[in-house]
């Protein structure tokens, strides 16, 4: 792959000075394959914390316990009204300072890397999203289609695990399709705390080799398609499990 | 008090011809402070259609659903096959093994083929075998005359459909008792008569049915015994000849003279 394409940027950058340096130069080639790992690694465990934060505590809201329900308004309230990059720079600064290190040897590491600070504060950030899609989703189950289950003989969970879930994460999925693909360009955020994902690792190359505009025209173009295949497959499983015949 | 026949998961005997299967003795039932049954006692003998009629609001919902334990009563009684519904001990799965019910708004599951819907709660919950139920369920949606529509998702469906699929759903788990609380109401006119019919010829086949109805040509039909209930209590009932014919209270004579 590298070497199919490094004559040509290096031609190109020989006759026209467009350096895109990524594409030509071993190391650096080697620093942008590992931005897009670390990004879409980032990516992927941000949405999935997100959406078990969203299933638990859509769950919790229903609960009984007021003061359960009151402690998930509150964090609803404070997370989504905050903006996210003060909730990372709070996680990484204010919360990583109070988490102990441990010697590796000559120097010591924290314990949860500024990857995982990343990863919990998108989640939690996303989660407190998906929290409220979830529970519109869930309240939208008509008490009459839980009511038929239950005349059926079926036990509450029964009824949770085969109609109400399903019916709800499909009633769920546009709104939740929204968020996500928001949470996953949300996740650039991360070099603010020096995460090696792709916007700080093009940062540090456009550093070193001062061609900014050519970095920032891949970096643009690395969002456009994550984006769009993730808002694809979402779409795609949208028309799977569309209800036939329901709100179309 | 007859002692019930065991539940159909032990040797299960038949109820006998002559006691009533479905029993409401001086049911009285409130939500808050409003009192909606106030005294209802009616029998219902095996193979028997009866049918409740009254203006809305008079409780016919409310005590269909409390028939099968959808919601409780404060006070009296209530025994299908013997059993007390409104033990606190009962086991609902047996009770509602016993009494299928049907809603005025279908309630399919929209995520399910018309014969999933059929299929699903003898094979979740009563776990029998998948071909077997496949079998019956293939055989019940033909004996409601959607044959070919097996593979046809609710939303597909006309409500005339769906709600014989909604029956279907309900036979599926072999119920002894039927309630359909306005199966039809919810229904264009057309297909009115194919639900109908369906009823009709369940009825034929010897299930014993309460419907709650606004059609009262069909009552006069298919009807046993016919009770009108007005706030909260039975005014009058009787076989269906002498009730349109002959009716004795002011109330019912008011209104039948508005829907007949
Ligand atoms: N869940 C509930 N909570 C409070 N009140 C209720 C509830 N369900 C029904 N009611 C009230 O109980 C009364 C009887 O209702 P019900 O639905 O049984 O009447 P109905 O005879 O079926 O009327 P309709 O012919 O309109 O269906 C009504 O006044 C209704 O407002
Ligand atoms: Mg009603």
């Amino acid at each position: 792959m590298f070497e199919l394409i490094a004559p040509f940027f290096r031609h190109l950058y020989e006759r026209t000075g467009l350096n895109f340096i990524v594409f030509y130069d071993p190391h650096e080639f080697g620093r942008f394959v590992a931005g897009i790992s670390i990004s879409l690694q980032l990516i992927f465990w941000s949405l999935l914390l997100s959406l078990v934060i969203g299933v638990v505590g859509a769950w919790t809201q229903r609960s009984q316990s007021a003061i359960w329900r009151g402690c998930v308004h509150a964090y609803i309230q404070a997370f989504r009204n905050t903006p996210p990059m003060i909730q990372l720079l709070f996680f990484y600064f204010a919360l990583g300072a109070f988490t102990p290190s441990v010697d590796m040897g000559g120097y010591t590491q924290p314990i949860i890397s500024s990857f995982v600070w990343a990863v919990i504060s998108f989640g939690i950030f996303g989660g407190a999203f998906n929290v409220e899609i979830f529970r519109a989703g869930l309240d939208a189950v008509p008490e009459s289609t839980l009511e038929a289950a239950e005349s059926l003989c079926f036990s509450r969970w029964q009824t949770y695990t085969n109609v109400t879930l399903p019916l709800a994460f499909r009633i769920s999925l546009p709104a939740l399709t929204n968020n996500l693909v928001s949470l996953a360009k949300t996740t650039s955020l991360a070099y603010v705390i020096a995460v090696p994902e792709m916007t700080y690792v093009l940062n540090q190359v456009w550093s070193d080799n001062i061609n900014v505009p050519e970095m920032m025209l891949l970096l643009f173009l690395y969002y456009v398609l994550v984006v769009t295949l993730l808002a694809t497959a979402l779409h795609a499983l949208e028309r799977r499990l569309v209800l036939p015949g329901y709100g179309q | 008090m007859p002692s019930a026949p065991k539940s159909r998961t032990g040797d299960y005997r038949p109820w006998p011809d002559d006691k009533p299967i479905v029993s409401l003795n001086d049911v009285h039932k409130s939500y808050g402070m409003v009192e909606v049954l106030k005294g209802i006692s009616l029998d219902v003998k095996k193979g028997e259609v009866i049918c409740i009629i009254g203006p809305s609001g008079s409780g016919k919902s409310t005590l269909i659903r409390c028939i099968n334990g959808l919601t409780p009563i404060q006070k009296g009684s209530i025994t299908v096959e013997g059993q007390e519904v409104n033990d606190p001990k009962l086991d609902k799965l047996s009770l509602r093994r016993k009494v299928g019910i049907v809603f005025q708004q279908f309630n399919l599951f929209p995520h399910k083929t018309a014969l999933q819907n059929v299929m699903m709660a003898p094979v979740l919950i009563l776990r029998e075998p998948k071909a077997e139920v496949e079998q019956r369920a293939r055989a019940l949606i033909s004996k409601v005359r959607l044959t070919g529509k097996e593979d046809v998702y609710p939303g597909h469906l006309s409500g005339g459909q769906q709600q014989r699929v909604a029956i279907a759903r309900s036979l599926a788990m072999r119920p002894d008792v039927m309630l359909f609380d306005e199966v039809t109401a919810a229904l264009d006119p057309e297909t009115v008569k194919e639900v109908l019919l369906t009823i009709k010829e369940l009825a034929a086949d010897g299930m014993t049915c309460i419907l709650v109805t606004h059609e009262m040509g069909f009552a006069r039909e298919v009807a046993d015994h016919i009770y009108f209930t007005d706030l909260g209590v039975i005014v009058e009932h009787g076989a269906p000849a002498q009730f349109f014919t002959n009716a004795k209270d002011p109330r019912t004579r008011q209104f039948l003279s508005q829907v007949l």
